[in-house]
């Protein structure tokens, strides 16, 4: 049966080793998420009159806490809160093949569902796509929204598929064997985004998995 | 988890895991008009049934279907095992024709370890992924981890809880399975029967034995009713059925001897009247048809962990 894995970017939440390098301090975080609620006010025309209009799924595991907190940041800036839930796309995958057993993690969409609203996909960490290729294809299932969007913390390129976010907080060039661990306080302990290089620089040593 | 034959495999952890699994399922799947995922797209699902059987059948089918796989029905009459077809030469037919997964139902004990035994011995060694979906008087693993969906969803935990298993523990599968996974997950489990009807070897089980079920209901979380098996009996058991009533039936006077927050389950099928009152069956208590309800996500979450992963190495 599944054993314990590391998802996407779970690490120790401990203090960065050396070989971290630390992308986005605390205050930082704040600050981007401040930025894109910002943008994202500004791009959808948002009225607190149509604020259920707007929904934000965040992509478990560190997408979820990041739609809340944008759903808030949002609420805080324009009067009136978005639709928040989150979307498990673990069953819309194209990997599962690949590897061990993934866990599902939690979904919850919003009372009014995503019928003709501006769905949001919030996420951490866009690297290959395919993680919100699953995502859409999850989204199909539940219903058709009006528009889809995507907002990420950190884009570290390396695409494999035709897909590109509308509000992004970070664009950060990576080498594939770097990992891009972002961090935040209700799953870590703490805000960061750190940059990981690979231990040893051990050639070859599997690291960051597909986003 | 290669294949799924006892709940004495499942650790704590492992069954767990499961639960929350059926949880999430049923939670991607609420009230969405398209019941249908596409995770074993491609997987082909074979339900061998040599004993009737209506919610087990039917619920694997739909869990298999919900997720997309290839869902074939065999069951004893109308097949070649009508004709003299050994099981053994059914299952090595089913897993040439490219059965991924073979989910059986055997009235022999052990039918579903032998199936994954010539599995692990034909051809590359990887036979199909057998559920074991009743085998004789033996065990029932999915029945046993949807009653546990059931007891979580009502009683928010199972750790700590007491629940009473009254009847025909002797010829029930459900019985030993539950016994066996209540107890992992770290539930109190007393068992409730006449002297006639409980098992060779009771006392080694992980469970309290009882024979009054007036003196336990008070303190119970949970009681499981359980059908008198008739045809598996060879011999009287008890005088008559009317006796077996008063003495092991749950009727309404006995319901009201439950804690407020105590919850009915049923296997089914249901015998009215013999081991349940009609009165207590159709009740609020019961959660008769959260069970059924709950049995596909379950299913789906054994099919989901046997079938979506990258095959595991055999160590």
């Amino acid at each position: 049966m599944a054993s314990p894995r590391r998802a996407r970017g779970d690490q120790p939440a401990g203090a960065g080793s050396e070989k971290d390098t630390e992308l986005l301090t605390e205050s930082d975080v704040a600050r981007t998420i401040a930025r894109i609620a910002h943008q994202i006010i500004e791009k959808t025309a948002y009225e607190p009159a149509q604020a259920d209009e707007v929904v934000l799924l965040g992509l478990p595991t560190r997408g979820a806490p990041l739609a809340r907190r944008l759903g808030a940041a949002i609420a805080e800036f324009a009067g009136a809160p978005p639709g928040v839930g989150t979307l498990d796309a673990t069953l819309y995958r194209d990997d599962l093949r690949r590897r061990p057993t993934r866990s599902l993690e939690p979904t919850s969409i919003p009372d009014g569902g995503v019928d003709d609203k501006l769905v949001i996909l919030v996420d951490d960490v866009l690297f290959s796509g395919r993680t919100v290729r699953a995502a859409l294809d999850a989204l199909r299932d539940h219903g058709r929204p009006r528009a889809v969007q995507l907002a990420v913390l950190v884009d570290r390129g390396h695409r494999e598929l035709p897909i590109r976010a509308d509000y992004v907080g970070k664009n950060v060039p990576t080498a594939r064997g770097e990992q891009v661990a972002v961090l935040l306080s209700e799953v870590d302990g703490r805000d960061a985004v750190l940059l990981r290089r690979p231990a040893g620089e051990a050639a070859g040593k599997p690291t960051g998995d597909g986003a | 988890m290669r294949h799924l034959l006892s709940t004495g495999d499942l650790d704590a952890a492992t069954a767990t895991l499961l639960l929350d699994t059926a949880d999430r399922l049923k939670q991607a799947l609420l009230g969405r008009e398209v019941r249908k995922l596409p995770t074993l797209r491609g997987r082909t699902l074979v339900t061998l049934f040599y004993e009737d059987s209506t919610r087990t059948r039917v619920s694997f089918e739909i869990a298999g279907k919900w997720m997309s796989a290839d869902t074939v029905n065999v069951s004893a009459k109308g097949s070649s095992v009508s004709k003299g077809e050994s099981l053994r030469d059914t299952a090595a037919t089913l897993a040439a024709a490219g059965a991924d997964c073979v989910v059986i139902r055997h009235p022999a004990s052990g039918a579903a370890h032998r199936l994954a035994a010539w599995g692990a011995r034909s051809g590359d060694g990887s036979g199909p992924a057998v559920v074991n979906a009743g085998d004789g008087t033996h065990e029932h693993p999915t029945q046993a981890l949807l009653d546990a969906a059931t007891l979580r969803d009502r009683l928010g935990s199972i750790s700590g809880r007491r629940i009473g298993i009254v009847g025909d523990v002797t010829h029930s599968r459900v019985a030993r399975s539950n016994v066996l996974l209540l107890a992992t997950l770290g539930a109190e489990v007393v068992l409730v029967a006449p002297p006639t009807l409980l098992p060779v070897g009771v006392a080694d089980w992980p469970c309290r034995v009882g024979h009054h079920l007036d003196a336990e209901l008070p303190g119970l979380d949970a009681v499981m009713m359980l059908r008198v098996q008739a045809e598996r009996m060879h011999g009287g058991f008890f005088p008559s059925v009317r006796e077996y009533a008063i003495g092991y039936g749950l009727s309404e006077r006995r319901l009201a001897m439950l804690p407020e927050h105590a919850v009915v389950l049923h296997p089914g099928p249901m015998v009215r009247g013999m081991e349940i009152s009609p009165a207590v069956a159709d009740s609020p208590r019961a959660a008769i048809l959260e069970q059924v309800r709950n049995g596909v996500h379950v299913r789906m979450a054994v099919l989901y962990h046997l079938l979506a992963g990258a095959p595991e190495v055999q160590g």
